[in-house]
């Protein structure tokens, strides 16, 4: 295999993971959060097809297409629940949402 | 070291920095927009990667749905709400900041570590693989064979995930006609 060896790849994907993790918990804008989540998503995406090349088998590229298809799942709803927000004249900010009902 | 390794290690790094720069931008960034067009940017060096790892359908619908389909819905819902709207951190290192950057590291330095424990062992060097590792034909054979019950229960998860964000986004009837507040 030409370049850098698998763990290379896993260090790139776990910076971006951790990366990920620090904008979900210091950022109060929900949609910078969601952001932030795709960033993990896609953190563990890579870490799933640099073993799938290391072992020589195409199970984890299929499993990286499902977590793609439940990331966008995910966005439709996260974002379904801003626009909510915006709909109701709710400050986008997660800490005012604190309750399920007002 | 043959030339062709030495172009791999090149992109290589061009596509490491870019995929950390732009996700510390997305998480810096003060602005919604900017922070979605910094992810793009961490989508594709991403999709360098996925071509380095001999995945190509992978990138390539990275770049489709990710970057161009899922982005695009989250620019326009980023343009509805309010684009230059600025919520601050949380203002001067608070115990919320630290707490947060001290788990983030910690977090870090444990998957690095773990990694490194590894590479020790069995992660330097990799199997040969066939010509058509990661094209479409096999990444869909063995997904309508092996995983045919994950792809259709993720068809079900997007269809769910469509009803509900539909139902999320047209509460407006209701809230005219004083039902649900």
């Amino acid at each position: 295999m030409l370049g850098p060896a698998i763990a290379w790849y896993l260090v790139v994907g776990s910076a971006i993971f951790a990366i990920g993790a620090a904008g979900v918990m210091l950022r109060r804008n929900p949609l910078i959060m969601l952001l932030s989540l795709e960033l993990m998503l896609n953190g563990a995406n890579l870490v799933l097809i640099a073993f799938a090349r290391r072992h020589g088998s195409l199970d984890g590229q299929v499993f990286a297409l499902a977590v793609m298809a439940v990331a966008a799942a995910e966005v439709v709803v996260g974002l379904g629940l801003v626009v909510a927000m915006a709909r109701r004249k709710i400050e986008i900010d997660v800490d005012l949402l604190s309750r399920l009902r007002k | 070291m043959s030339a062709g390794n030495i172009l791999v290690w090149i992109v290589w790094f061009a596509a490491a920095a870019g995929c950390i720069g732009s996700a510390l931008a997305v998480v810096a960034l003060r602005n919604a927009l900017f922070s979605a067009l910094a992810l793009i940017g961490n989508l594709v060096s991403l999709a360098v990667f996925y071509l380095l790892l001999s995945a190509e359908f992978v990138a390539a619908a990275q770049v489709l749905i990710y970057a161009g389909a899922v982005m695009v819905m989250f620019l326009f819902v980023i343009a509805y709400v309010g684009w230059n709207l600025d919520i601050a951190w949380t203002g001067g290192p608070n115990w919320q900041t630290l707490g947060g950057v001290v788990a983030a590291a910690a977090l870090l330095a444990e998957l690095v570590v773990v990694i490194v424990l590894g590479a020790a062992n069995d992660l330097k060097h990799s199997n040969k693989i066939a010509v058509n590792f990661g094209d479409p034909a096999s990444i869909g054979r063995v997904f309508l064979s092996n995983h045919l019950l994950a792809f259709e229960v993720i068809s079900i998860v997007l269809l769910v995930a469509a009803i509900g964000g539909v139902i999320l986004g047209a509460q407006r009837r209701r809230e005219r006609t004083g039902g649900i507040r």
